[in-house]
């Protein structure tokens, strides 16, 4: 009895981290669609909120991160395809500027790759 | 809240102000502005503060309403700096801290585990104590390890998972067991009442220690541009109104005049107006000599005037200075990553499921097939392959080198652009060299006088004659006779003739000074002298010959000198495995003399510049990787066509931002240091990958008990923690080792 309980536990649990983080519905992930105003990145926790950008592409963009996580990993921030970094200051606002590119995603994330988000440019 | 709002602060610089009334006018205009909860304008240094949460640019706009002008004033870069440090410090503390008192519940309980053996739940007893024993253990996980907590649970729900996870994960496992375990051990089999408080204590102390030493790893990783951003001076001192001020360099504006007193740093760029002294740039260039500089001569921030004092006008300040823009360059580049870090990315993304999953089937199969006590043994494993599994190692392993790697290029003159032209510049197979200005010294000079007279006699003639010329020869020859204080005469019927030469009649005497074209032209007998210029121009010099009254007196030759250091950067080149190959505009005999002194193995010469762009792509075709050395301006095309374009010269502005590496001195030492340093760090973030994923494909099968069979014994998770902590703390330390990196050069 007890055998099957684990075991089946142990499936379901498989199943459900399979799911959970490949082929689950993304929904839940934050989205900013095309915001006029100042764009504000939080990172915080291990994570980047929103962490699901949509901008217009073909135009320079700048994203304003605001960094309250004192982790070194999220001192930096990479847009590698765009060729941009930045370092993060601590409890305050950092602007990023991006120059124009082609429509697609653009993935960033922090030295670590801890921290991951995905721009979408259309 | 509104305690913090008054807090901020912006401070304006103001042009215009000079009485009490503007004052007033402006205070005024800015306090309309939304959010401004105060407004101050000092006079004496011209600034304003405002606090509160505003938009900069809507003061601005206030300030010019009310008929003057105002910038920000940035919060210096090393300000900024220094908070990051005294943050960084903070954070340091306050994982030391937590390792203390996680460590300082899990040793004693680890060790009494080791001596007495009783670590299991069977009496009431055993329930009471070890209940406050998970109770006290909570606290660790909740005040110690509570951000790995909370960041999980941010992560998972955003459909992430990241090294929090598994922390979390592993700790949280151990612990919710071991309280079943005191809860209701009647319901586990007697082998598997055994109780793992100690290790979810451990576990977090030791990650946490490990935590904190890598913070403090990685403050010494940064030390390059720390070391840039101190050669900015905090001060300038300024001449306004006939006395010299002493003011912060943030108010120094271009136009200014500034003094700089023997042993000073320079503040700002700027232009020489008076006085002369030795100046030591090798922090910005790499070169080791210092420079005279007199009047007319152009300053960089940051280097040190060594001797002398100057008066010099301030032309660049603040972030448009050279030194200013180096930092910009050197932090972008060491945030960007290298082509090989491509795997690491990759594997790293989807590396936390993947871990969970293996962690999940791994103790399965010990609970189905392995001996007793078999929920105990599960437990272990899973907690163990997910706490070793940790991916940080292998993250770190590419972004700790590039940014060593990257600052020790600047201490050395050599600014990379980015972490794609590091790695391309270490199996590079041809070096295309531009002659004039790299191997050369880039202006003529007078070599040889060869005369059956006076030979200055001759010169001071030929000189006079050529004051009035536009040749690019001539200037070598009148500075030649600056050199020797010759008197000059100003010439009459001056007279260029195309091709040919020039002509003319100082004190009575007809002077002549052209080719052999020219002698035959004014019918001048070339006697013995057409042997004696073969010789020189076989030495790839260029001749011309001197007559005086139709009879030839002489021959002169120029050339544009080999620079000191050119046989010995190539010979390093050329050690370091790569091809010189050299490019020049120049006709192909004095090329070729200089690639026959200096031990080049091909010429191209007679090119125009569109051709050099040709060469390369030539070369390419060839399945070959070409770096090019050139001035960065009218090379570009080349510059950009090679597989590392390598600017050369003093970093201009356009090359900074053009070339793949900029090269502040202009010497082919630098190429070579390039490269020496290019592979330095790919050896280094090589080692780095292989430690780390050596660490996780072998880390994660011990922990998932493959040795058990042969040695009877399941890794510890305690163990498991403390390897994961060693393992990014190595990878620091490895790439921190690349700060000892010194270039072959010998001065
Ligand atoms: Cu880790």
């Amino acid at each position: 009895m007890d055998v099957v309980l684990v075991n089946i536990v142990g499936v379901l649990l498989i199943i459900a981290i399979i799911w959970w983080f490949w082929l689950g519905p993304k929904h839940s992930a934050v989205k900013v669609v095309s915001a006029v105003d100042k764009l504000q990145i939080l990172v915080k926790d291990g994570v980047y909120e929103p962490d699901h950008i949509r901008l217009p592409a073909g135009r320079a963009a700048t994203l304003h991160f605001h960094r309250e996580d004192p982790n070194p990993c999220s001192e930096w921030v990479l847009f590698p395809d765009l060729e941009v970094s930045a370092e993060l200051a601590l409890h305050k606002d950092t602007p990023v500027n991006l120059p124009a590119a082609k429509p697609g995603e653009y993935p960033f994330t922090c030295q670590m790759q801890m921290y991951r988000g995905t721009l979408v440019l259309e | 809240m509104a305690n913090e709002q008054q807090s901020v602060q912006t401070v304006f610089r103001l042009s215009g102000v000079n009485c009490a009334g503007c004052v007033n006018k402006i205070e005024a205009a800015v306090q309309q502005v939304k959010g401004v909860g105060d407004a101050r304008v000092n006079l004496a240094d011209k600034t304003l503060v405002v606090c509160g949460e505003v938009d900069p640019q809507a003061c601005i706009e206030a300030v010019r309403s009310a008929g003057y002008d105002a910038q920000v004033v940035q919060s210096s870069e090393r300000e900024r700096r220094e908070e990051q440090r005294a943050e960084e410090r903070r954070h340091y503390e306050q994982l030391l801290w937590r390792s203390a008192f996680a460590l300082g519940v899990g040793v004693p309980l680890m060790i009494w585990g080791l001596i007495t053996n009783k670590m299991s739940v069977n009496t009431f007893v055993d329930q009471i104590i070890w209940g406050v024993m998970g109770l006290i253990t909570l606290a660790v996980l909740i005040f110690c390890g509570g951000h790995f907590f909370s960041g999980a649970w941010k992560a998972l729900r955003h459909h992430s998972a990241t090294m929090d996870t598994l922390v979390a994960l592993g700790t949280g496992t151990a612990w919710l067991f071991s309280m079943l375990v005191v809860l209701v051990p009647h319901l586990l089999p007697e082998s598997a009442r055994h109780v793992y408080f100690e290790a979810s204590a451990m576990i977090i102390g030791l990650i946490s220690l490990g935590q904190a030493l890598e913070v403090r790893a990685r403050g010494r990783t940064s030390a390059a541009v720390e070391k840039l951003l101190e050669l900015q001076d905090v001060s300038a001192r300024v001449l306004r109104d006939g006395k010299e001020l002493d003011l912060p360099i943030e108010q120094v504006q271009a136009g200014d005049q500034l003094r700089v007193r023997p042993g000073e740093k320079i503040p700002v760029d700027g232009q020489v107006l008076e006085g002369s002294s030795l100046v030591d740039e090798s922090m910005l260039t790499g070169e080791p000599v210092p420079v005279k500089k007199g009047a007319g001569d152009s300053l960089a921030a940051g280097t040190l005037n060594k001797n002398g004092s100057l008066l010099f006008r301030a032309e660049k300040v603040g972030s448009d200075t050279r030194l200013a823009q180096i930092i910009e360059m050197v932090k972008n580049a060491q945030g960007s990553r290298v082509p090989i870090a491509r795997l690491a990315d990759k594997i790293s993304a989807i590396f936390v499921p993947i871990v969970m999953v293996i962690a999940v089937v791994a103790a399965l199969i010990w609970f189905n097939v392995g001996p007793e006590p078999r929920a105990a043994h599960m437990l272990v494993v899973l907690t163990s392959v997910l706490i070793i599994a940790c991916p940080c190692a292998l993250g770190l392993a590419t972004p700790m080198s590039v940014m060593v790697g990257v600052g020790k290029g600047a201490e050395h003159g050599v600014l990379v652009r980015n972490g794609k032209a590091l790695q391309q510049s270490c199996n590079l197979d041809v070096l295309v060299v531009d002659k004039t200005g790299t191997l050369t010294e880039g202006s003529p000079r007078l070599t040889d006088i060869d005369c059956d007279g006076d030979s200055n006699e001759l010169l001071q003639l030929l000189a006079s004659l050529e004051q009035g010329s536009e040749h690019p020869l001539a200037e070598a020859i009148v500075s030649s006779a600056h050199e020797k204080k010759l008197q000059l005469q100003p010439p009459s019927d001056f007279e260029a003739i195309t091709a040919h030469g020039v002509k003319g009649t100082i004190s009575g005497k007809e002077v002549l000074l052209g080719n052999t074209k020219l002698m035959q032209r004014e019918n001048i007998p070339m006697g013995s002298w057409a042997v004696r210029a073969d010789k020189l121009a076989e030495a790839g010099r260029t001749v011309m010959f001197g007559a005086v009254d139709g009879e030839l007196k002489g021959i002169i030759a120029v050339a544009d000198p080999i620079r000191d250091d050119a046989q010995a950067a190539i010979t390093r080149l050329r050690k370091l495995g790569l091809r010189i190959e050299m490019l020049t505009g120049d006709n192909s005999r004095s090329a070729e003399a200089v690639a026959k002194h200096l031990n080049i193995d091909k010429v191209h010469a007679e090119l125009l510049p569109e051709d050099k762009e040709r060469i390369v792509a030539e070369l390419q075709q060839g399945g070959e990787r070409i770096g090019m050395v050139g001035d960065g301006i009218n090379d570009a095309p080349a510059l950009a066509r090679a597989d590392v374009g390598f600017a050369i010269g003093a970093g201009t502005d356009v090359a900074i931002e053009s070339a793949d590496i900029t090269l502040m001195r202009s010497s082919l030492h630098g190429v070579a240091n390039a490269v020496e340093l290019s592979r330095a760090t790919l050896r280094n973030i090589k080692q780095n990958l292989f430690g780390a994923f050596i660490y996780n494909t072998l880390g994660i099968p011990i922990a998932a008990g493959i040795l058990y069979p042969v040695t009877g014994m399941l890794l510890s998770p305690i163990v498991a923690g403390a390897a994961m902590a060693l393992s990014s703390l190595t990878v620091v330390s490895n790439a921190n080792r690349l700060r000892l990196f010194k270039p072959t050069e010998v001065h």
